[in-house]
């Protein structure tokens, strides 16, 4: 049975998804990408300098590749909007992730704002992607606002921590209809596999591929877990049995 | 509310005191926390520190990785004029001393615009001396408009403004606040600062609050490093830091380690401080606050620069003329300090790449 992954109509090849940021060069970036085999990457608008040559990040972003911008920078609703559509000016396309951070000591993203900038960017035909704290009412909001897909964090941006919001997540996906996509936090493979166990649609990772020692294997690496967490969600792993279980039952007798 | 009231606290504790009692263990301690207090922070700028630097330089590797990357953000001064009121005694700008004063006209500063922004350089930091009448908020708001055509981001380094200033400033297209309090010892500051507006110790501390409230994305402070003991002022440049961080948690805090040069007038550093105590500096900063930038510019060499890259570095000065103008046409006055790392820009890309790190000219919007 082909598992077709579905964002805003548009089949998307991979249920991995990578960030560009943080890497030792644009070359290094690019193999990763190309490890990743990654359908949907993100690179921030900020990052982005068209009239640079040498430094222009989407030069180095293999083609046929959807490049979903993101607002990183962006303090609140407002300042999102612009950057979105700084972007969508410059060529970047209609896939955006939203990004509002108000707090720089633990970079958690504002659900609030986020919330209305989504509602902004998708009556403006924007695919709204937005990143934020996994709660249910919000990802409701979100739902409602016109997201493309909520992608909740697994921990905060860099940690390396993995799915610290492990519970509230398995809530998003039992609730919502909406693909969700583990994005923050991830730092292992064995991290990547476990979202995808839980019944995520996708991962997004980033920190952990670029500092890694070899990104292109790492990224690597991370294609195949998010592959084997997903496979395993389809195969319905067993029920864990909180007891141990008599190989000749103990009321056997009661007929 | 100000960082006065914080500074208070430590201002008749014998700091030196307390760092002398750090032992082992509390250094351990402080290395194995993920958020480090005041207390570790104070450990790891121990002198008893100063032996484990290996230990806090792999800590300090592996936070800036996860946080920063392998990636340094290249900027550029562009010094607007150099009249000043001031008679900073380490100063090459102060106004005893004896030397061309000039300014940049609207015309001038685009030109150097032009020419820097043609270099690569992304992120401006305009700079002036301390002169309300010579180089006004005014003529400060236009230059940040006129920057602002050029520059994906444009940071001031001027003197303290009033809040309604740092409006204007941001309004104008301003982005980034530095301002150093060059010592966070009061009675040293009057010491060194005995003519001209600067003498006013507690308008200067409060101005980055200032900034933040006005709006600044980016925040940076310091002390002068050379002028009294560097334990005790990185350990108050930290607190500052973390308090503005704390107050302020949408803006961008971070923090730089200037340490003098010989200028113009000959003064000569109060305090050593050598390659090694600023290293430990920069970890135990680095350590005790993961997310805050550092930068580093120029005043150091270049090849110090390159081995500092991995240990906390952030953001990197390149190419840098310190004398008013310079870009466009030679410079005509000296410069505020002598540079160090004399490289032009694509060297500096050079070290940094190999150094395993991405050069990074374009970081806003």
């Amino acid at each position: 049975m082909h598992d077709q992954f579905n964002i805003a109509g548009l089949e998307i090849k991979s249920r991995f998804l990578l960030g560009t940021g943080k890497f030792p060069s644009n070359e290094v970036m690019r193999a990763a990408i190309e490890a990743s085999r990654a359908h949907i990457v993100t690179a921030a608008l900020r990052r982005i300098d068209l009239d640079s040559e040498e430094e222009n990040i989407l030069d180095h972003i293999p083609e046929g590749l959807i490049m979903m911008t993101n607002t990183s920078g962006a303090r609140d609703a407002g300042e999102a909007v612009r950057i979105a559509r700084l972007s969508r000016a410059m060529g970047a396309g209609n896939w955006i992730k939203i990004e509002v951070i108000t707090d720089n000591k633990h970079l958690l993203p504002d659900n609030a704002e986020t919330i209305k900038a989504s509602a902004i960017l998708a009556a403006e035909g924007f695919i709204v992607m937005p990143y934020f704290n996994p709660d249910l009412a919000d990802a409701r909001r979100l739902r409602d606002a016109g997201a493309a897909s909520l992608m909740p964090l697994g921990a905060p941006i860099g940690t390396n921590k993995g799915l610290c919001t492990k519970e509230l997540i398995k809530i998003l996906v039992a609730e919502l209809d909406l693909p969700v996509i583990v994005d923050a936090g991830i730092g292992r493979p064995s991290q990547a596999a476990e979202a995808m166990e839980l019944g995520a649609a996708a991962v997004l990772v980033n920190t952990a591929v670029a500092t890694a020692q070899d990104p292109a294997g790492m990224a690597a690496a991370f294609a195949l877990a998010v592959e084997a967490g997903r496979r395993a969600y389809l195969a319905g792993p067993g029920a864990v049995s909180e007891t141990a279980r008599a190989s000749s039952p103990l009321t056997g007798f009661l007929g | 509310m100000s960082f006065y009231e914080v500074i208070s606290r430590y201002r008749d504790t014998g700091l030196d005191g307390l760092s002398g009692r750090v032992s082992e263990d509390d250094i351990s301690r402080a290395l194995s926390k993920e958020a480090p207090g005041e207390a570790d922070f104070l450990a790891l700028l121990s002198a008893r520190a100063a032996g484990r630097l290996e230990a806090l330089a792999v800590k300090a590797n592996e936070r800036g990785l996860r946080n920063f990357g392998r990636v340094i953000q290249l900027y550029a001064p562009l010094y607007l004029g150099n009249f000043c009121e001031n008679e900073c005694v380490y100063c090459g700008f102060r106004r005893s001393g004896r030397m061309p004063r000039r300014k940049l006209a609207p015309g001038e500063v685009e030109d150097e615009a032009k020419a820097l922004s043609r270099s690569g350089i992304r992120d401006v930091l305009m700079l002036t001396g301390e002169s309300r009448a010579e180089t006004p908020p005014a003529y400060l708001k236009a230059c940040a408009e006129l920057l602002k055509k050029y520059f994906a981001s444009v940071s001031v380094e001027v003197y303290p403004l009033g809040l309604e200033e740092y409006s204007g400033l941001v309004a104008s297209g301003a982005d980034g606040l530095a301002i150093y309090q060059e010592t966070y010892d009061e009675d040293l500051y009057r010491e060194l600062h005995p003519a001209g507006p600067k003498r006013d110790y507690r308008w200067r501390l409060d101005a980055p609050e200032r900034g933040c409230l006005a709006g600044m994305r980016r925040v940076n402070v310091g002390a002068l490093l050379g002028l009294s003991d560097f334990r005790r002022e990185i350990f108050l440049t930290g607190l500052h830091a973390a308090y503005l961080r704390d107050n302020f948690p949408g803006v961008e805090v971070s923090v730089s380690l200037p340490r003098i040069r010989p200028q113009e007038g000959g003064f000569s550093p109060r305090a050593e401080v050598s390659d090694k105590d600023f290293v430990q500096a920069m970890l135990a900063l680095r350590l005790f606050l993961p997310r805050a930038g550092i930068s580093v510019s120029t005043r150091e060499g270049g090849a110090f620069r390159k081995d500092l890259i991995g240990l906390g570095v952030t953001r990197m000065s390149a190419g840098s003329r310190t004398g008013v103008g310079g870009y466009a046409a030679p410079e005509i006055t000296r410069g505020q300090f002598s540079v160090e790392d004399k490289s032009g820009i694509e060297e500096v890309k050079t070290l940094i790449r190999a150094r395993g790190y991405q050069p990074v000219m374009k970081d806003w919007t």
